[in-house]
């Protein structure tokens, strides 16, 4: 295996962290208004994703950090080409992140109801347009050679094409649903059977959505591929897996199906692109690839020793604060859930 | 406006902006850490008032630093596309690593820490806000190095087939003394700010008699560091000067506005020069002092603007090598003066509280306001120094800044982005400036409940001791 290709599925394995995590964490984002009744059950639904947000995004920066080490030209084109789509990810990112944080230090009706539009929003907003983007990824964009470069030609409404809007609506409601199960998993009482509701009603939008998506994706592949047949099928085995064992309320099983179905979609889209990073819709010879789009072997090499010490280390604290906030929340935990912290009981309101 | 023009703006507006956040994150990190450290050493409950405050307002400040972060990991591929390829094979490890070793350690476990209080065995909950702390120095010590790259390219070679540079050693590139110097002075003006922050924030509320036993150890803990990060910062920003006059003279000179060379060269106090930034009309300085601290002899030669200019149109080829100078040589003044004046501010203080009382003076509630903002000022004007005296190039002698941008992007796109991170950013501070001041206003909270949990992951039916 070349070091091009270690680095290729470095990056497949840092997206699928990122969608497993984050995915659920702008799910829970999206179903906040759907599942909660009363204040304190917003609060105990944003409460699960209190201290595990922040680490869950740093999948992404180190994603984005990687492809930049690893494949400067794949990150230069792709950021530059799909700039206004990756702007608004940037914008959800910021306002979700600051939403999540700040929404409940005041009490007043007004000041936590816009939080919560923003927070139902700004998690939508990434979680579509990040299927929409890696659809055009697997399809291939408009690449040219301009100035000694593979650049991207398309402009915006080139990527607003149904392939990839079928791929955001795809991602969308996994994400929903994977954010339903890991709700039900994490949540007690009427929260969590709100949420058990709401997985199977998601959940088999999202099996009507991906169905169509991979077929169509098999279809535009330029060459037949056993493998991304079988991760096809793999997704959806586990997703029913996953619809499964939530409706036998067995919701530890449920999250690792929708899990395991997000590791196959993903890996299901690295495997349809491989060795291509960036196919070109224009020629096979503008293709970005894992060689012409890469670092030098020196710089792969670093990396890797890097990479192999230190995700190891990353996945056992990080696997272990997951087991230490491992308890379920439920609403009566939430004392005084109409107060905030910045409210006090000196200052008036 | 073109392209490039507005892609240097919006960097500018976005790194200025994220980096009001970062010292103060980085120094309160450890402020806290401490304070937390002490409450568990003496079992004393002000230092856990006091660490709960703090991490109140630390938290707040955080937030908007990690959000605006995100953005700066992305802006060099959306707007920097050419330069992305250009250092991509150097510049993108730190970046990489950044992400992996400090990253990770500091959103994680400043998770555990914000959310621990039941969930976590005292110790271990200490230990997580260390971990974060930790954390965050990494990540400057990383993306310093990427940066000091910029300033001082090393450990590299020129591949001119593939048109960019690559490589040859890591150890180079993260060891430099460019990097050393730089991330040296980084983290004591973090410290240096968040210590102005945190006295500032006690000054002020002990002004109006509130909290005495809470706030005057951490008034004290806020001016000791001060004071003493004030020193570190200035030994650390001479070896930056020194390292600086070495490998980016006319960086040097532009700060100065020092246009011919001159040997015993005075520092200066006030220049003022022709419009055309060619030379300097009038002068009052520091007799030798340039010297002194760019060479560290007092008749050390220096080199001016002009004869640079001409060095380097000789050795890079025709074109204009000078950077903006009225905004080095201000940028490189205001940085120093806001520093100096904050620094004052605390030894003030310091004397009065030296007998026991908190200053009474008309001058100390102002003072006490301003401190936190000084460093902020100064901070600031220091980066806008240091990036725009560097200029024309990106990575000084090898890639020049307008070669850098995005072919493919252009202004209308670049509007709107400028335009929305500008509106957004804007709307964000005043939420931020709002939370940040009632939280002051509040204080410390009087009672504070703490009890340890018995099991790591705490117990599923008590009310929680925090929640979003």
């Amino acid at each position: 295996m070349t070091l091009q290709t270690v680095w290729f599925l470095l990056i497949a394995v840092l997206w699928i962290g990122y969608f497993i995590l984050e995915g659920f964490d702008f799910g829970v984002g999206m179903l906040l208004k759907q599942v909660s009744s009363n204040e304190a059950d917003r609060r105990a639904v944003l409460t699960t994703l209190g201290p595990l947000w922040d680490g869950n995004e740093v999948w992404l920066l180190v994603a984005g950090g990687a492809t930049f080490a690893a494949f400067p030209e794949w990150y230069a084109t792709l950021f530059s080409g799909f700039y206004l789509p990756l702007f608004l990810i940037l914008v959800g990112l910021i306002v979700r992140g600051v939403a999540l944080e700040y929404r409940s230090k005041y009490g007043k009706a007004q000041w936590r109801q816009r939080w919560d539009i923003a927070i139902v929003i700004s998690s939508a907003i990434p979680a579509l347009l990040w299927g929409v983007a890696f659809s055009n990824i697997v399809k291939g964009v408009p690449i040219e050679e301009v100035n000694g470069h593979l650049e991207y030609t398309g402009g915006f409404f080139n990527l607003l094409n149904p392939y990839a809007l079928l791929g955001g609506v795809v991602t969308l409601t996994v994400f929903l649903t994977h954010g339903a199960i890991f709700l039900s998993l994490k949540t007690a009482g009427e929260i969590r059977n709100k949420a058990r509701a709401l997985v199977t009603r998601y959940g088999l939008v999202a099996a009507v959505a991906a169905v169509a998506y991979l077929i169509w994706t098999i279809a535009l592949l330029p060459e037949k591929k056993t493998i991304v047949l079988i991760l096809s099928a793999l997704v959806a085995i586990f997703w029913l897996a996953a619809l499964g064992m939530n409706l036998k309320g067995r919701e530890g099983w449920a999250f690792i199906f929708s899990s395991l179905a997000i590791v196959s979609f993903v890996s299901d889209l690295f495997n349809a692109l491989y060795p291509r990073v960036m196919p070109s819709s224009v020629s096979k010879a503008f293709d970005l690839t894992i060689t012409n789009a890469s670092s030098t072997d020196y710089t792969l090499k670093t990396m890797t020793v890097v990479a192999l010490i230190m995700t190891p280390i990353v996945l056992i604290y990080q696997g272990w604060t997951y087991w230490v906030f491992r308890k379920r929340v439920s609403a009566d935990q939430i004392s005084h859930p109409e107060r905030g912290v910045l409210d006090g009981d000196k200052l008036p309101l | 406006m073109d392209a490039l023009a507005l892609a240097r703006w919006q960097f500018a507006a976005t790194t200025v902006y994220h980096f009001l956040f970062v010292p103060i994150t980085i120094g309160t990190g450890f402020l806290v850490a401490g304070l937390q450290t002490a409450w568990y050493r003496t079992g004393n409950e002000k230092y856990l008032k006091a660490t709960k405050f703090f991490g109140k307002l630390f938290l707040i400040n955080f937030a908007m630093g990690v959000v605006t972060g995100i953005v700066q990991e992305f802006q060099f591929g959306m707007n920097w596309s050419n330069y992305s390829r250009f250092v991509g094979d150097i510049f993108g490890a730190p970046l990489a690593m950044e992400g992996l070793l400090a990253f990770f350690l500091e959103s994680t476990f400043l998770g555990m820490w914000i959310f621990g209080w039941d969930r976590l065995p005292k110790k271990l909950h200490l230990a997580s806000i260390w971990l974060a702390a930790t954390g965050t120095v990494l990540s400057a010590y990383f993306i310093l190095a990427a940066n000091a790259w910029m300033q001082h390219p090393v450990g590299y070679t020129m591949n001119a087939e593939k048109g960019r540079a690559e490589l040859t050693s890591i150890i180079e590139v993260l060891t430099q003394k460019t990097a050393l110097a730089t991330f040296t002075h980084t983290i004591t003006l973090a410290a240096f700010t968040a210590g102005a922050f945190m006295a500032g924030v006690s000054g002020w509320l002990l002004a109006k008699k509130r909290h005495e036993e809470v706030l005057k150890p951490t008034l004290k803990l806020g001016l000791v560091t001060v004071l003493v990060s004030f020193l570190l910062v200035g030994i650390s920003g001479d070896w930056s000067a020194r390292v600086m006059t070495e490998q980016q003279p006319m960086k040097m000179a532009a700060a100065e506005a020092l246009y011919n060379t001159e040997s015993g060269a005075p520092f200066s106090l006030l220049t003022i020069g022709t419009l055309d930034g060619s030379k300097s009309i009038f002068q009052i300085g520091v007799p030798k002092f340039l010297s002194f601290m760019s060479t560290g002899d007092f008749n050390g030669t220096v080199e001016g603007i002009n004869d640079l200019q001409a060095k380097y149109e000789e050795q890079y080829g025709p074109g204009n090598y000078k950077p903006n100078i009225p905004m080095a040589y201000w940028g490189f003044r205001l940085m120093i003066g806001f520093g100096a004046i904050a620094f004052l501010f605390a030894l003030m203080t310091l004397f009065r509280l030296r007998k026991g009382s908190v200053p009474t003076g008309k001058w100390f509630v102002p003072a006490m306001v301003w401190m936190p903002l000084l460093p902020l000022l100064a901070n600031s004007f220091g980066w806008i120094f240091t990036e725009t005296a560097r200029q024309p190039w990106t990575v000084f002698g090898l890639a020049k800044t307008a070669d850098g941008v995005s072919p493919q992007v252009g202004a209308g796109a670049l509007w709107i982005t400028l335009i929305g991170y500008v509106a957004l950013y804007g709307v964000l501070a005043a939420i931020e400036v709002k939370l940040m001041l009632r939280a002051i206003k509040l204080g410390p909270d009087d009672q504070i409940h703490y009890n340890e949990p018995t099991e790591i992951g705490g117990s599923s039916d008590k009310p929680l001791a925090m929640s979003y």
